[in-house]
């Protein structure tokens, strides 16, 4: 355990063992097992409906807030067991950020959106402090910073989805998952944000879906490629180090996929 | 089939425990901000309860002293010489009904039709508020309206020696005017729910305006207006101030709709307006009627919600 | 089977069909009146019901002095042209002592205005009764038959164009005599009613609200009870709260609903149970299925993401709550509360069955004290036999329905104003 109060367990940050997703009798995610190295870049590609964002949103227990749906196998945390009963969701998500697909700020001002998260985590220290070290990292300080008190719906689409990650720092999480968070972007904001996670990436482990597959080569370290069978349930066909992946994949599906053949 | 699995070699099961700082931790404020939550859920439970309760218990002393068979047969309802059938109120709650109906609902339907199928946008948009405004006024009004307006009217029309001063006529008509905004705006929601792509299949084959309305969107959205239509009955049977300032207070057995009869609701007006001691048989006998009342109403609502629910599952 | 097959191929033969395309569109032509006429129906309804009370509310009244103003003075002179001494004089020489006493406690008659000392004579030496009525409309366009008419019957009487609702009749108490009988005392039993409603049917209401959106299971059955419970109470009809209100609250919560358990009982807080307090919650019981289906809508309204949004940084479900999802289903919530309570301002019969007074004068002093409201002044009014106390019962329909348009105003613009929202 490091004097930051992270927790730390060798090189991996997540690690999913046997893994099954159901929506009520349907079963999203199959048998997937699978780790995450820590402080690197993870993307996870695959075909719409695979279960991406079913896989994504059970790292930091977001799945359950959907009624009927529920988990088999396990999912640690630096070997932590993040399903096992003691353990409390909310200091999970507080340490596994997550930020989505369209950028959905707070409707409140800009200073608000960041520093709520702080606020109700007890935060002691300077609050605008923090707002502004975690809009620096955010790369958005120098655009915002005459005008922390406007709403932030008042922001453009690139500009409000970095201020969903400035929000998910504030917390001073462990891991970020992104689900698709350039998707609703244009290509020079998706840039940005590409550049912002390359940057973070030296502080966080992030684990990012995508649909882009250039995407997926120019920013990540490792990909994981999932697929879905015939009943609609998405499994795992192979990970490894993107360049791998990209350039010499073990299966046919993948290289298909990856090349554009289907998907 | 094969899993291909991580690149890494494959972890087995974690079994170490929580650390603290995972663990969950005690939220006293989310408990009983929980615990109150479901408290406030639950009022409405003990309302049915406290409802259903009273009802049968005052009711239950009711009919010790009136047998069952008595309050159902007959057509007298005397309390001074012991007689207690329902009838006669029944069948004045019926009459203003059924007055109320002939009234709201051809008229409600044909609104509806005119509103969702002809009506431009900004008449349409008029006029629902209008019909909103219509519905927020207190049925006192409306009795009130039906006594100085609607009996003139009608003595006007068909004669003061034909219509008493108190008649079941004036209050059903006028029950039929507060329920015309309620049996419109569900109707109309039910029209307008039916999918353009319906319409346009009609007027692809040739059909005329009027055609496609009766024949193709009516049928679609009938579950949807019998639903508005039941609901409509349940609200006039439950109605109270018009008929008991407008239908005469008395019990009597009576179908002509100029004479004056007090309805279930007019009744259990009168008796508990004045001072009333708790255990007289009077008092237990607004509980057998509100019971019965009860009952009544709640089961037209429940069959409304029931093709309600069925409606929207065609079209979802 | 070959047949059909040869007719469906060959070309349409004009005498296959019969389209009768004119009839068919005289028909449309036939019923699209018929809708209209509906329509106007429907319309014609309003207006009357306005016409109506507008129709009552002012108009011709003729009037009849209890004692002859000529007999007053030696010389039989017109009052106005007396001095305000002579005024004053026959004030003294004709009232009580007691009001006396009343009107000189600040200062003498003769500090008073003249037209102020005509007023007291009136009001308690002349005190003009009313014979009879005319609606606004015969008033306007037939007076010089409503002229004829008062002189022919009532010879006695003066003739005045009378606005039954005036400033004076909104602060003026209940009265025996429809000249000075006001509404001051049901409009402060409305305010007091509703204030109870408020302070008790906004937060329980609310609050399952928000259990039932945002913490019930709807899997398990006492979930599902409770939600189907809820949309069964809003139909039940309002007489049924007011027995159900008058057995638990006036009859058995007697002690509390009559004050007695704090010892509140005094004057005119006789009323055993048939109090303000009772009505405030027999309405709540009332309103509350409407204010949880409301807010409810409300609540359902708010987007998902903006939920996530603060789950994913660590939120609890109460902060989540509390901080998000509050806030922005305020508006609609308070809408919905607001059409709530213009229901319970309007509702009538549960307050007749639980017991208000069909009789008072003074203002309710405290949440013990005996009630009447504003409908039920209305009802009372409207079923005395003298066509006089329509005209009261016409002008504060009137304030009524004024009260409840502008609650329903505020509603409509608070749905405005917030209903578009870029998440
Ligand atoms: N809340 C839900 N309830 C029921 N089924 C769901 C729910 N969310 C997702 N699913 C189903 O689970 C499967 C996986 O969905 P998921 O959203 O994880 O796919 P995805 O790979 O993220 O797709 P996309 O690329 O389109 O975002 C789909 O078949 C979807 O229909
Ligand atoms: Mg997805």
């Amino acid at each position: 355990m490091t004097s930051n109060g992270h927790l730390t367990n060798g090189q991996y940050a997540i690690e999913v063992k046997d893994l099954n997703i159901y929506y009520g009798d349907f079963r999203a995610i199959k048998n997937v097992s699978l780790a995450i190295r820590s402080n690197q870049i993870t993307a996870i590609i695959g075909p719409s409906g695979c279960g991406k964002s079913t896989m994504l949103r059970s790292f930091n227990r977001m799945n359950e807030l959907v009624p009927n749906s529920h988990i088999e196998g396990q999912v640690t945390f630096h070997g932590y067991d993040i399903y096992a009963n003691d353990v409390d969701p909310v200091e999970i998500r507080r340490r596994i950020g997550m930020v989505f697909q369209r950028p959905n700020p707070f409707p409140k001002n800009i200073y608000d959106n960041v520093a709520w998260g702080a606020k109700i985590n007890g935060y002691k220290r300077d609050l605008d402090d923090l707002v502004e070290q975690s809009l620096r990292q955010a790369a958005l300080w120098d655009e915002v910073k005459d005008k922390l008190h406007q709403n932030a719906l008042s922001l453009s689409g690139g500009q409000q989805q970095r201020l969903c990650i400035a929000r998910t720092i504030a917390v001073k999480p462990e891991i970020i998952l992104m689900d698709e968070p350039a998707s609703a972007l244009d290509p020079i904001a998706t840039l940005r944000i590409e550049e912002l996670m390359r940057e973070l990436s030296r502080n966080y482990t992030i684990i990012v879906v995508t649909h882009n597959m250039q995407q997926a080569a120019r920013v990540s370290d490792d990909t994981a490629f999932f697929n879905m069978d015939e009943d609609r349930a998405g499994y795992l066909v192979e990970t490894g180090p993107t360049s791998e992946i990209f350039t010499n994949p073990k299966d046919k599906r993948t290289e298909d996929y990856i090349t554009g053949r289907f998907g | 089939m094969a899993e291909i699995t991580s690149h890494i070699n494959n972890p087995g099961y974690s079994d170490k425990s929580t650390p603290p700082e995972l663990r969950k931790k005690v939220r006293l404020s989310e408990t009983i901000i929980h615990g109150f939550l479901f408290l406030f859920g639950s009022i409405s439970i003990l309302t049915t309860l406290a409802i259903i309760y009273e009802l049968l218990k005052e009711s239950w002393l009711f009919f010790r002293e009136v047998s069952l068979l008595d309050f159902f047969t007959g057509i007298k309802w005397q309390p001074q010489i012991g007689e207690f059938s329902v009838w006669p109120l029944v069948n004045a709650t019926l009459m203003t009904s059924l007055i109320a109906m002939i009234f709201a609902l051809p008229i409600g339907l044909m609104i509806a039709v005119y509103l969702s199928e002809y009506a431009t946008p900004r008449f349409r948009s008029t006029l629902k508020p209008v019909l909103e405004v219509l519905a927020g006024i207190p049925t006192v009004v409306y009795g009130y309206f039906a006594l100085t307006f609607m009996t003139p009217l009608l003595r006007l029309i068909f004669g003061a020696q034909v219509v008493q001063i108190y008649n079941t006529a004036s209050a059903g008509i006028v029950i039929g005017i507060l329920i015309l905004p309620l049996v419109t705006s569900m109707t109309e929601d039910a029209l307008s729910a039916v999918p353009r792509s319906l319409r346009e299949g009609a007027y692809a084959l040739g059909a005329t305006r009027l055609e496609t309305a009766i024949r193709v969107v009516l049928p679609a959205a009938i579950s949807g207006i019998a639903a508005a239509f039941i609901l409509a009955v349940s609200r006039a049977i439950g109605e109270t101030m018009i008929v008991s300032i407008a239908a005469g207070a008395g019990p009597n057995f009576t179908f002509n709709p100029f004479n004056p009869a007090e309805t279930m609701t007019g009744y259990m007006v009168r008796i508990s307006g004045g001072d009333l001691s708790y255990d007289s048989i009077d008092y237990n006998s607004i509980f057998a009627i509100g019971l019965l009342l009860f009952v009544l109403t709640l089961g037209l609502n429940i069959i409304s919600q029931q093709i309600v629910r069925r409606f929207r599952e065609v079209y979802e | 089977m070959n047949t059909i097959q040869k007719e469906l191929v060959g070309s349409v033969n004009s005498n296959e069909f019969d389209y009768r395309t004119e009839a068919r569109h005289r028909a449309g032509k036939f019923w699209l009146n018929i809708f209209r006429l509906s329509t106007l129906i429907g319309i014609l309804a309003l207006f009357a019901l306005l016409y109506n009370i507008v129709n009552d509310a002012f108009g011709y009244v003729a009037l009849e002095y209890k004692v002859n103003p000529a007999s007053l003075t030696s010389t039989g002179a017109p009052l106005e042209t007396l001095e305000k001494a002579d005024l004053a004089a026959i004030i003294e020489a004709k009232v009580s002592a007691g009001l006396l006493r009343q009107l000189t406690r600040d200062r003498p008659l003769t500090d008073y205005s003249k037209p102020q000392l005509l007023d007291i004579i009136e009001e308690n030496i002349l005190k003009p009764g009313v014979k009879e009525t005319w609606p606004l409309f015969t008033s306007l366009f037939q007076s010089s038959r409503v002229i004829n008419e008062a002189q022919a019957n009532y010879p006695e009487a003066y003739l005045e164009f009378r606005s039954w609702l005036s400033w004076e009749f909104i602060v003026s108490p209940q009265d025996s005599d429809p000249i000075v009988a006001g509404i001051r005392t049901a409009i402060l039993g409305t305010l007091a009613i509703i204030s109870i409603v408020l302070v008790t049917a906004f937060p329980v209401g609310v609050g399952a609200a928000i259990y039932l959106e945002e913490y019930a299971d709807t899997r398990k059955w006492h979930n599902r009870a409770i939600e189907t419970n809820i949309n069964n109470l809003a139909g039940v009809p309002s007489i049924i709260y007011g027995i159900v209100g008058l057995a638990v609250f006036v009859r058995a919560l007697e002690p509390l609903t009559s004050g007695a358990i704090f010892g509140a009982l005094d004057g005119n807080t006789t009323a055993n149970g048939r109090t303000i307090l009772a009505a405030g919650l027999t309405l709540t019981l009332l309103i509350l299925p409407v204010i949880i289906i409301n807010a409810r809508e409300a609540i359902k309204a708010v987007p998902n993401s903006l939920r996530e949004a603060a789950y994913a940084i660590g939120a609890t479900k109460w902060q989540t709550i509390w901080f998000h999802v509050l806030p922005n289903a305020l508006p609609g919530i308070l809408t919905g509360t607001i059409i709530a309570i213009s229901r319970a301002i309007g509702e009538t019969a549960p307050l007749v069955v639980i017991g208000a007074s069909t009789y008072i004068t003074f203002d309710p002093e405290n949440l013990f004290s005996k009630f009447t409201a504003l409908p039920i002044q209305v009802y009372q009014w409207t079923t005395r036999p003298q066509d006089v106390w329509r005209s009261l019962a016409a002008a504060s329909i009137i304030v009524l329905l004024i009260l409840l348009l502008s609650l329903n105003g505020l509603a409509i613009y608070l749905r405005n104003r917030y209903s578009r929202r870029n998440w």
